[in-house]
């Protein structure tokens, strides 16, 4: 298993087409994939999991990835965040 | 026959969404909401269950890729994405697969256990505190309830016979869209604004719509008649012989007078004896375009940009807008566009995060844009680029002080900077404007006048101040009154000054659009009309049929007057000698 903490970077926060993003690239991946925020974990596998997080630019979450590929899936995920997912982030 | 004679004749006020006007049977619409049993189910029924859900499933994901093909056919690439999270959620294998484990554990039918683990994450989304987490309710709620009807085999209502007037308590964008595949005459619906994205909808499909018509949905019965009037909002359901007659003429009279106006297009909206006015079009979709040139159009007097946010729940790009911005810059050159930046706020889009006791009074228009400098810079530079062709012009809404504008200016001061670094042309001279819809911004018209280059009255809003009297307040809304001496004797306080300051005054508000209003709004002075399209030929007549001496006759006599009846009862009896076949009211 491994984890790691990542902000949300974009001036739009979450929202559909992030969660889609990630749940598209989770999809790629054998590991299991959780987003753990303030104590509640949903699947990172599931757009309606990734839909009820509520997170706000500058918001912390914790990734969790455990399987036979978790590294990877875990520095794919991250370069995600760290892109904004590709939107504005100032 | 005893039950014809009985139904009488109901009428209904509602908004205006759509323009036209057409009679027809009613096709109550009535969104199926299953009522969901719980039932056990036996052991080998296990694998029956699932199979059900499986096939309902699938069954969801073809008709809603079938209404994200039509939606992309009809309205663009863009708009369709407001369907793009149900369809994601149909492909959640997460979700179904805790369903299916929970079919074979709990031994509960589909029904109940689908509706059940959908609850778990929509309880949480309108828990959240988050806006657009609780937006989201309403996509999986939609989602649950399509799974649900199939599950029950139920078939989506998509084709009704012969030609009909939809007829609902709430339509939805999907299920108005599908309609549209049939021969659809108009749509009635109790919710909605004319901002709506079913409002949006039926303008972009060309089909009569009135929407905000209260309590038709508990009135209405399959196959009445009814009569969609998209001009002025009416509704009449079970109309009379005599009625009936009236709005077929009325239909046919619009028809004709259609046909009459044709030539008009090309002429100047210039009165008998020389004086021009600029007559222009409110504009709301890109779409539009094409249908105010051909309505004879001097330019956009309201461009309104938040049609750009439709279905989206971030602020559109710099380059996104641009490209808006100069397609509709170079559609229309040499004629011009008044670009309104976001008015957002009060009753229009993007519901703020913050729960405000009296939006219309609180975070709106260019106070929202002034306290997000970033979103309003990317649109400034956005203008500022498509500008080159110097054709545009920008509008701020919901100005009430100098300051405000001082400090929209500096932005604008900023952006061209910004553009300047980059070497990126624009129009160094790009005309501002204020709209006048606060009465302190009327006030002060004389001294807004010395920091714009235009000043262009929003009606709706600056009447609901001035009278203190909520539009959208049925208790109250007839006290609404656009004729309201005060209204007159304000406007002409805001042309005036507008005019000792050497600035055009505009108007883009709904009383622009009123035929009742043109020869007085005319006599008062206005230099600009922006009016809705359906009505610009019409608007376009009477100017050129009046002199603007006997203009400002009737503008001094209005002014004398003590109430709207007596104000609309002359101006009534104007029209009716002048212009016995426009129709009004």
């Amino acid at each position: 298993m491994v984890q790691q903490e990542v902000i949300i970077l974009n001036r739009a926060g979450m929202h559909t087409r992030p969660a889609a993003a990630i749940v598209k690239l989770a999809a790629k991946f054998k590991s299991e994939f959780y987003i753990e925020k303030e104590n509640m974990e949903i699947n990172g596998k599931s757009i309606i999991g990734v839909m009820t997080l509520a997170a706000e630019q500058g918001a912390k979450l914790l990734l969790k990835f455990d399987g036979p590929d978790e590294t990877e899936s875990c520095r794919a995920m991250v370069e995600l965040f760290q892109s904004g997912f590709g939107e504005p982030v100032e | 026959m005893e039950q014809e004679l009985t139904k009488k004749e109901i009428r209904f006020k509602g908004i205006p969404a759509s323009p036209g006007i057409v009679i027809g049977p009613v096709y109550h619409f009535r969104k199926h909401e299953p009522l969901i049993f719980v039932r056990a189910i036996a052991d080998d029924e296990v694998e029956k269950e699932i199979e059900r859900l499986s096939t309902a499933r699938a069954r969801s994901q073809k008709e809603l890729q079938k209404v994200f093909e039509f939606a992309e056919q009809k309205l663009g690439e863009e708009q369709c994405k407001i369907f793009e999270a149900q369809k994601m959620i149909l492909e959640d294998n997460v979700l179904f697969d805790a369903v299916f484990s929970r079919i074979r554990t709990e031994k509960k039918n589909a029904e109940h256990l689908m509706k059940d683990e959908i609850e778990k994450y929509s309880r949480l989304m309108a828990a959240s505190t988050d806006e657009y987490a609780r937006e989201r309710v309403n996509d999986v709620q939609d989602v649950c309830n399509r799974v649900l009807r199939n599950l029950e085999e139920q078939k989506l209502i998509s084709k009704i016979d012969g030609s009909n007037v939809i007829v609902s308590h709430n339509l939805a964008a999907a299920d108005a869209l599908i309609f549209s595949r049939n021969d659809v005459l108009g749509y009635v619906t109790e919710l909605g604004g004319a901002t709506s994205h079913m409002a949006l909808l039926a303008r972009a499909l060309k089909i009569p719509a009135v929407v905000g018509v209260h309590q038709i949905d508990a009135m209405v019965q399959a196959e009445d008649i009814i009569i969609v009037d998209g001009f002025n909002g009416i509704v009449v359901l079970n109309p009379s012989k005599e009625t009936l007659k009236h709005f077929e003429k009325k239909r046919l009279e619009y028809e004709r007078f259609e046909e009459t106006l044709a030539p008009l297009r090309d002429q100047p909206a210039e009165t008998l004896d020389g004086h021009r006015v600029q007559l222009a079009a409110n504009v709301e979709l890109e779409q539009e375009l094409e249908f105010i040139k051909m309505q004879g159009a001097d330019g956009i007097g309201l461009y309104r940009t938040e049609s750009l946010l439709l279905g989206k729940e971030v602020f559109p790009s710099e380059q996104e807008q641009y490209e808006q911005y100069r397609r509709i810059a170079e559609s229309l050159y040499p004629k011009q566009a008044v670009i309104r930046t976001f008015d957002i706020g009060g009753d229009k889009f993007m519901a703020q995060s913050v729960r405000e006791n009296n939006p219309f009074l609180g975070w709106r228009g260019i106070r929202i844009m002034l306290d997000k400098p970033q979103i309003f810079l990317d649109q400034l530079r956005a203008i500022l680029r498509a500008s080159s062709l110097k054709n545009l012009l920008v509008m701020f809404p919901m100005i009430s002080s100098i300051k405000e504008v001082k400090l929209a200016k500096q932005l604008v001061d900023q952006a061209k900077d910004d553009l300047r670094a980059q070497k990126i042309p624009f129009d160094e001279h790009l005309r501002l404007g204020a709209m006048i819809e606060v009465p302190a911004a009327a006030i002060i018209a004389d001294h807004l006048a010395r920091e714009v280059s235009f000043l262009s009255i929003g009606t709706n809003d600056l009447i609901q101040y001035l009278l203190a009297v909520d539009r959208g307040n049925d208790i109250v809304s007839d006290l609404f009154q656009e004729f309201h001496p005060a209204v007159i004797r304000f406007l002409r306080r805001i042309i005036e000054r507008g005019s000792q300051g050497h600035v055009w005054v505009g108007m883009c508000g709904q009383m622009a659009s009123d035929p009742l209003a043109t020869i007085l709004l005319v006599g008062l002075g206005l230099d600009e009309f922006s009016v809705a399209p359906a009505v610009l030929p019409e608007i376009k007549k009477i100017i050129r049929s009046i002199h603007f001496t006997e203009a400002k006759h009737v503008a001094e006599s209005v002014l004398e007057m003590k109430s709207e009846d007596e104000i609309k009862g002359f101006l009534k009896r104007l029209m009716k000698n002048k212009f016995p076949d426009i129709p009004i009211g």
